[in-house]
């Protein structure tokens, strides 16, 4: 949802909403009309953990140099599905391709950000933080997102959904968390103790803060569990779509957007790409899922006329080194490529030059664009946010909305 | 503000100063002075039992692995095993730590221990169950006594020179992190030293390295033997005269103090109180022992905003619930699965700064799983949660045999004994007055006593109320 109709949204559910229960509120403003669902744009970010090798994804076909440093994983020219003269997708994303065909696909190279750390874990913080490589944030780029989306508010956490049982450092905000839901029927019944319910209705407001911060945490919980879920339960897709894991995280994000939930970004994340050894079969594998599920998605939200205001953004923590290993696999590396799909951007395009495997930085890729230009891009171009608040500084956005 | 009951402050000291109490320890604490109930937490901690899960002679690290196979000593097969075992014994070190938190006799010195791990905090990589130990050793050895001994002490581990990677660190090629840390993190905290203090601090590191069968070595010839100015004094400094200009910044005494009141005491500082604390820390050359011994004897210590102002770690969670009520999970690893669910795995920290507590350990879906947590463990309900798989393929063989079921042993004779005399009616405040920092409000009151039934024997009713107890928010807290 742009700006506007998030204040004017925020605007109506806040009169005389000082009492509790908070969500209901706009819970039952929108059941009753005056309110339209969620009519704006919707982010969904999709994290490939454990640093896909974007080399072996986004493929040099026409480079020496990738075909030298390696000479058993560089994918065979003619096996190719070519995007131009040098690049093309790796052969088990036939359905990305047919995306990118339909001009739904936009393909940033060289992603990354200065003094790249190779650690999973440290990479993922930053990606997930949007903080610089020697810096230590508590708080993520969602997050944050949340907190001005909720500032002066009463604290919706469905506006940011996870679609998983726990909740990452990324929807992780100062003053509001995002909402971990896999399954909203699930979640809800968790919710459904006599204890929990009993409890969400205590407002205790003796000191220390501690106590109240976690029965308003429970609240919130509470009423977010019960929305998403009665919301929910008025739609079900029915599209095919593959029975992956991320397949059914995609299947739920759909269903919840198509329901009318009030969530401006979702988040989800797949596994098993840290590819030592042995990476042709599995990268073949998590590939092909990946493309099946986003193809799918992509369809069913064509099917529904909401493809435009959908737009799904994919990366990794990092990429590989561009030589392979002696077990048929890569080690860490650090720039990488981006996805974003959809959201009504224009068509078919790569936006930047292809990675220069002649200018190597200790044998790995050189960043061009730093990750938070495409975060900054996201937020104030297509959510309609304050970038700058919420990433701490400015950065030059991409072009591409 | 009123004042805290005597049993409400042994409680309150219990918890912080350890994992809890059982109601029998609280009962025999009341009887104490508390001066002497804090002595005796001091000398219930002065030995230490090393924990130990591989024999420095026997380790084999994944390079000696890999050198093996290659010779022709191990096939494929072989190979894979014995590098998931040394995985594997990383989760053992971890499950045998939490053992000697929860029922070991040494608590407040296992408290601390896991304090430093948060502040020194290390990660398990490149699969070396030794170095891991050493490290957990070390860090508990040191946790009670001279800050300096064990700031130089872990500043020598090959875990932690590897992590931070001083072992790239060369004359001709220096790697600064291993300084960056050491000062950002270790003792003075951001803001305090130069840019240059780091880069010329990272000269006088060179040569701190390690073997592969974990032993600090100094290297000569790394080493840059020329002049450096740190901190404004010029010498042919070496690592160790780096330590003891930062042990004599008084800085480092008011960063740690600062960290130490954070985690005992308040999240809120108070700064008049840690910059009093930290002249004493500085005057005692850095003894944690007095500076904890003060803390927890002094009145401020038991003010009723500092009483559940802590929201405990999920470490400290669990390892509460297993020394109040004797849990034996029959399958450990389920320990894991809890700990990953809730964001706090022993020596895999989220990075170097440690877990930032507090607040961030709570959010919809962690505050859910701690509320059904005894539910899981004290009726072997079904667990439908499942934890994210982390991308580095090291740490994903825990995943794999962190089973979600909640088998478990629970000593419920001693801790039912301890309600023998209490009567039916007082029965749940009694039991929460054990449990909780806070007596219950009306409205709890009712919804604990709802879950119990006429039916139920009195000790069917003693173990409803207590995991609807331990369900609470108000559990949560310290």
């Amino acid at each position: 949802m742009n700006r506007r109709n998030f204040l004017k949204q925020s605007a109506f559910t806040t009169a005389g909403t000082m009492l509790i229960p908070h969500f209901l509120k706009a819970y039952e403003a929108q059941m009753m009309g005056q309110v339209s669902a969620s009519n704006g744009k919707i982010l969904v970010v999709v994290q490939l953990s454990g640093g896909n090798d974007g080399l072996n994804t986004v493929v040099p076909y026409r480079n020496d140099i990738y075909y030298r440093e390696r000479p058993t994983i560089a994918i065979k020219p003619e096996k190719v599905l070519t995007l131009n003269d040098e690049i093309g997708l790796h052969p088990a994303m036939t359905a990305l391709k047919a995306l990118y065909d339909e001009g739904l696909v936009t393909v940033i190279n060289n992603v990354g950000y200065p003094n790249p750390d190779r650690s999973h874990f440290r990479s993922m913080d930053i990606w997930q933080t949007a903080s610089d490589s020697d810096k230590y944030v508590t708080t993520g780029w969602v997050g944050r997102y949340l907190d001005a989306a909720c500032a002066g508010k009463e604290h919706q956490p469905f506006r940011t959904i996870e679609v998983d049982d726990t909740l990452s450092l990324a929807l992780k905000g100062d003053t509001v968390n995002g909402l971990a839901v896999l399954d909203p029927k699930k979640l809800y019944n968790q919710t459904r103790s006599d204890l929990v319910t009993g409890l969400s209705k205590e407002h205790p407001s003796h000191e220390p803060e501690s106590v109240a911060y976690l029965y308003k945490t429970l609240a919130e919980t509470v009423s977010s569990a019960n929305y998403v879920y009665d919301k929910a339960k008025t739609y079900a897709t029915l599209a095919t779509y593959p029975t992956t894991e991320l397949g059914n995280r995609l299947k739920t994000v759909s269903q919840l957007i198509q329901a009318g939930v009030s969530t401006s970004v979702y988040y989800v994340s797949i596994s098993g790409f840290d590819t030592h050894t042995n990476q042709p079969g599995q990268q073949e594998r998590l590939l092909g899922q990946y493309a099946e599920a986003v193809g799918a998605f992509m369809k069913d939200l064509k099917a529904s006329g909401r493809q435009n205001d959908v737009l799904l953004m994919t990366f990794s923590e990092f990429g590989r080194r561009v030589k392979q290993n002696a077990s048929n696999g890569t080690d860490h590396g650090t720039a990488n490529n981006v996805f974003l799909i959809g959201g009504g951007l224009p068509a078919k395009r790569v936006l930047n030059e292809a990675p220069n495997l002649t200018k190597l930085t200790e044998g790995d890729l050189t960043y061009s664009v730093d990750f938070r230009q495409i975060y900054a891009t996201l937020l104030h171009d297509y959510l309609g946010a304050d970038d700058v608040a919420i990433l701490g500084r400015k950065f030059d956005g991409v072009k591409i909305v | 503000m009123t004042n805290l009951t005597r049993q409400q402050q042994t409680r309150y000291l219990f918890a912080r100063a350890g994992f809890g109490a059982t109601p029998a320890e609280l009962d025999e604490a009341a009887r104490k002075p508390l001066k002497k109930v804090v002595r005796q937490l001091f000398n219930d901690s002065d030995s230490v039992t090393d924990l130990r899960v591989v024999d420095a002679d026997t380790n084999e690290t994944k390079k000696q692995l890999k050198g093996m196979f290659q010779n022709g000593q191990l096939d494929k097969d072989m190979l894979k095993e014995r590098i998931r075992d040394n995985a594997e014994k990383v989760r053992d070190l971890n499950l045998q730590w939490l053992d000697q938190m929860s029922t070991g006799k040494a608590a407040l010195r296992e408290k601390m221990a896991l304090f430093w791990h948060g502040h020194f905090a290390c990660r398990a990589q490149g699969r070396n169950p030794l170095f891991m130990q050493q490290y957990a050793n070390t860090i508990r050895q040191h946790a009670l006594g001279k800050f300096s001994d064990l700031l130089m002490a872990v500043s020598k581990e090959p875990a932690m020179l590897q992590f931070l990677n001083n072992q790239q660190n060369r004359k001709n090629a220096p790697n600064e992190n291993f300084a960056r840390e050491v000062m950002e993190l270790f003792t003075l905290g951001r803001g305090n030293y130069s840019e240059h203090d780091i880069k010329e601090a990272a000269r006088a590191f060179t040569g701190w390295q390690f073997t592969p069968d974990g032993q600090f070595v100094f290297r000569q010839q790394v080493h840059d033997e020329g002049e450096k100015t740190i901190f404004g004094k010029t010498g042919a400094f070496k690592g160790e005269d780096v330590i003891a200009m930062l042990l004599e910044n008084k800085q480092t005494a008011r960063f740690i103090t600062a960290k130490i009141y954070r985690f005992f005491v308040n999240e809120t500082v108070d700064k008049k109180r840690v910059d009093e604390l930290a002249d004493q820390f500085y005057k005692s050359n850095y003894d944690s022992t007095d500076l904890l011994e003060t803390i927890f004897t002094s009145d401020w210590f038991y003010d009723a905003k500092n009483v559940g102002a802590h929201i405990k770690s999920p470490v400290e969670l669990l390892a509460g619930f297993r020394h109040t009520l004797g849990v034996q999970f029959e399958q450990p690893q389920s320990q894991i699965f809890v700990q990953r669910t809730l964001g706090q795995l022993l020596f895999y920290p989220p990075n170097v700064a440690g877990w930032p507590g507090g607040k961030n350990w709570i959010d919809s879906s962690s505050l859910l799983f701690r509320m059904q947590l005894p539910n899981y463990v004290l009726k072997a309900a079904d667990v439908t949660v499942k934890p994210k798989d982390e991308g580095d393929v090291n740490v994903q063989s825990l995943a794999r045999k962190g089973g979600a079921r909640f088998q478990t042993k629970v000593d419920w004779a001693d801790f039912e004994a301890a309600f023998a005399k209490t009567t039916d009616a007082e029965l749940t405040d009694t039991i929460a007055s054990t449990l909780l920092p806070f007596p219950l409000r009306s409205d709890q009151r009712e919804l604990i006593n709802k879950q119990t039934h006429s039916g139920q024997s009195r000790s069917e009713q003693i173990h409803t109320i207590t995991a609807a107890l331990m369900s609470l928010p108000e559990y949560q807290l310290t």
